[in-house]
């Protein structure tokens, strides 16, 4: 499993009201959600993202709130990969329980710039910056979370655990 | 062994002898709990398991607190799903508006919440109940719907923070002024992933109230949970609420905490955090002139009695600006009786306040409070992020009840030690 895109690139402690502000919350449709992704911190985002694009920010991405309605609406706007310094706990849970991809790395967060086109081979780890023509190695995630992203997110791992 | 207090409490429902910090644990849960916010997209989850009953229908809680009583039609759509759900699953601890309350009020208060529980809720403001020396952590609609199914939810255990306490905190100065002092000294991202552990001879100062403020704000230092010792105030709060016995775990002696912190309460000063992060605090003698519109004194952090009480003995026989717009919000209906037993409503309504049933409204920008572009409200609540509120461009400070009620007569944020010398 691979990603490619365009990197759009964020600061520090991304909230998860900006993510998904409340104010849409009032529903738990995926894509109604989508439709309003980061629009309290990038109007121009759900515009002009297309599928396959990645989002780079730096550390305390996802801080905030538990809704698991921000790594959706990420996930559903078409963001193939995450790429940040750091997460705030709960949305890095989040992710991997509904199985979008996430990579923790402060080098390839430096070394990336809004618009430039990004690969990432999950199955090594490597994140290239196809555009400076400079690589880096994710962390790779532990074999226990490795298991619940191969089953698709924690529920059908649960599942597959309880036959 | 040498264990903090969280990570024994996270080894004993793991049935392990010893955890330790980076390990992956499985474990037994006593409460697994939801909102009309995140309920509904964990029971669309626990669907795929095609159970026809939750592990324990006695421990699941389900609150609809957020954007009750229904603020509009989609609101009132996702409330439906959840009371459904509660009556095909005989969900006996779903409270129905006019039973319900802010959660991380109500749960200690009807007293489902024990000492030495291990506790998950899809509310990132769960870890509340650590004042009650339980472990507690928010988590996602996933994660509540797993726990659901099984009763049991995966755990990395984490290392800790030890904040010692000593002295005494001053006239004016509440829970709320150490936290947002914590928050500011560490950052929102100080205590990723980490446990607070709150120690110390000023432990035994703080009131049970002061407590569940400081534990509730622990995520907003990134931190997993927040925790005190269960000591004689906890205990005596335990025994008027909770029917179980309290199971008592104390962190070893030689336990290991990643970063140690001694904190004379005596040297907290009333303390706001400005916009747009938790983190970005000023004592009340460095805030300058800030003209505000509205004051909101509630929340799941401030919206208990001791928080109605001080901010009462400010606005007695006194006006509330004007221009400013006070929303009281009583956390549970045994608050609001208690409010209105103790004459604490009237004050309220009398100094031009206006009084609410309890939700989360304007906390997270949802009802009951929305601000406007270019407004400001000082905010008894958790969070200032941009657009929390309300519009994108408006601003929210964080404050104790005291520093709320103060700049609710005044128009600006003000210091409730000024306001008595008058």
């Amino acid at each position: 499993m691979n990603a490619h895109g365009k990197a759009y690139r964020y600061g520090d402690n991304v909230d998860t009201d900006v993510i998904i502000p409340a104010r849409y919350l009032n529903t738990s449709v995926a894509s109604e959600l989508a439709a309003h992704c980061m629009e309290d911190i990038d109007g121009d985002f759900i515009k002009t993202v297309k599928a396959g694009d990645i989002i780079v920010a730096d550390k305390n991405f996802g801080c905030g709130s538990s809704r698991e309605h921000a790594p959706l609406a990420i996930k559903t706007a078409g963001i193939s990969c995450v790429i940040a310094s750091s997460y705030a706990r709960i949305f890095y849970r989040n992710s991997i329980n509904i199985g979008l991809a996430i990579l923790e790395c402060p080098e390839a967060v430096q070394g990336i710039r809004a618009g430039d086109e990004v690969k990432v081979d999950f199955s090594t780890g490597t994140i290239t910056n196809a555009t400076t023509g400079k690589s880096w190695s994710a962390e790779p995630f532990p074999p226990f979370i490795q298991e619940m992203i191969a089953a698709d997110g924690l529920i059908n791992y649960l599942r597959k655990g309880a036959k | 062994m040498s264990m903090t207090m969280s990570q024994k409490i996270l080894a004993a429902h793991a049935n392990l002898d010893e955890v330790r910090p980076g390990q992956l644990i499985m474990a037994d849960l006593d409460l697994v709990l939801g909102n009309d916010i995140t309920a509904p997209v964990a029971i669309r989850e626990f669907a795929k398991f095609g159970m026809d009953k939750v592990f324990d229908k006695t421990k699941v809680v389900l609150v609809p607190d957020h954007f009750t009583p229904n603020k509009d039609i989609k609101a009132a759509e996702q409330c439906k799903c959840m009371r459904e759900f509660a009556y095909d699953h005989e969900i006996e601890n779903y409270f129905e508006i006019g039973q319900m309350g802010i959660e991380h009020a109500l749960l200690p208060e009807q007293g489902l919440v024990g000492a030495g529980d291990l506790i998950i809720g899809a509310d990132s403001h769960t870890c509340t109940y650590g004042a009650l020396g339980a472990f507690s952590t928010g988590v996602g609609s996933t994660d509540m719907a797993a726990a659901m199914a099984t009763g049991k939810a995966w755990f990395k255990v984490p290392s800790a923070m030890r904040f010692n306490l000593t002295g005494k905190l001053g006239r004016w100065v509440s829970g709320k002024d150490l936290i947002l002092h914590i928050i500011g000294m560490v950052g929102v991202d100080g205590a990723l992933y980490k446990s607070m552990e709150f120690t110390g001879p000023g432990v035994a100062t703080l009131t049970i109230d002061d407590r569940f403020t400081i534990c509730n704000m622990a995520i907003e230092a990134g931190a997993k949970n927040g925790i005190f010792p269960v000591d004689a105030v906890a205990k005596e709060y335990l025994a008027a609420h909770c029917k179980r016995v309290p199971v008592v775990y104390a962190a070893d002696a030689d336990a290991v905490y990643e970063e140690h912190f001694e904190i004379d309460l005596g040297s907290i000063r009333p303390t706001v955090s400005f916009p747009h992060l938790p983190d970005n605090t000023r004592t009340i003698d460095e805030v300058g002139e800030v003209k505000i519109d509205q004051v909101v004194i509630g929340s799941c952090t401030n919206g208990r009695i001791s928080d109605l009480r001080v901010a009462a003995s400010i606005l007695k026989g006194r006006k509330v600006a004007r221009h400013v717009r006070t929303i009281i919000l009583p956390a549970t209906q045994t608050i609001y009786l208690q409010a209105m037993e103790e004459g604490l409503l009237r004050i309220f309504v009398e100094s031009g306040a206006v009084v609410s049933t309890p939700t989360c409204g304007p906390c997270l920008g949802g009802h009951m409070g929305i601000l406007a572009k270019d407004e400001r409200a000082v905010a008894t609540t958790n969070r200032n992020f941009v657009g929390r509120m309300g519009h994108v461009q408006s601003e929210v400070y964080l404050a104790s009840p005291a520093v709320a009620a103060a700049s609710a007569l005044t128009g600006y944020i003000s210091n409730p030690e000024k306001l008595e010398e008058k």
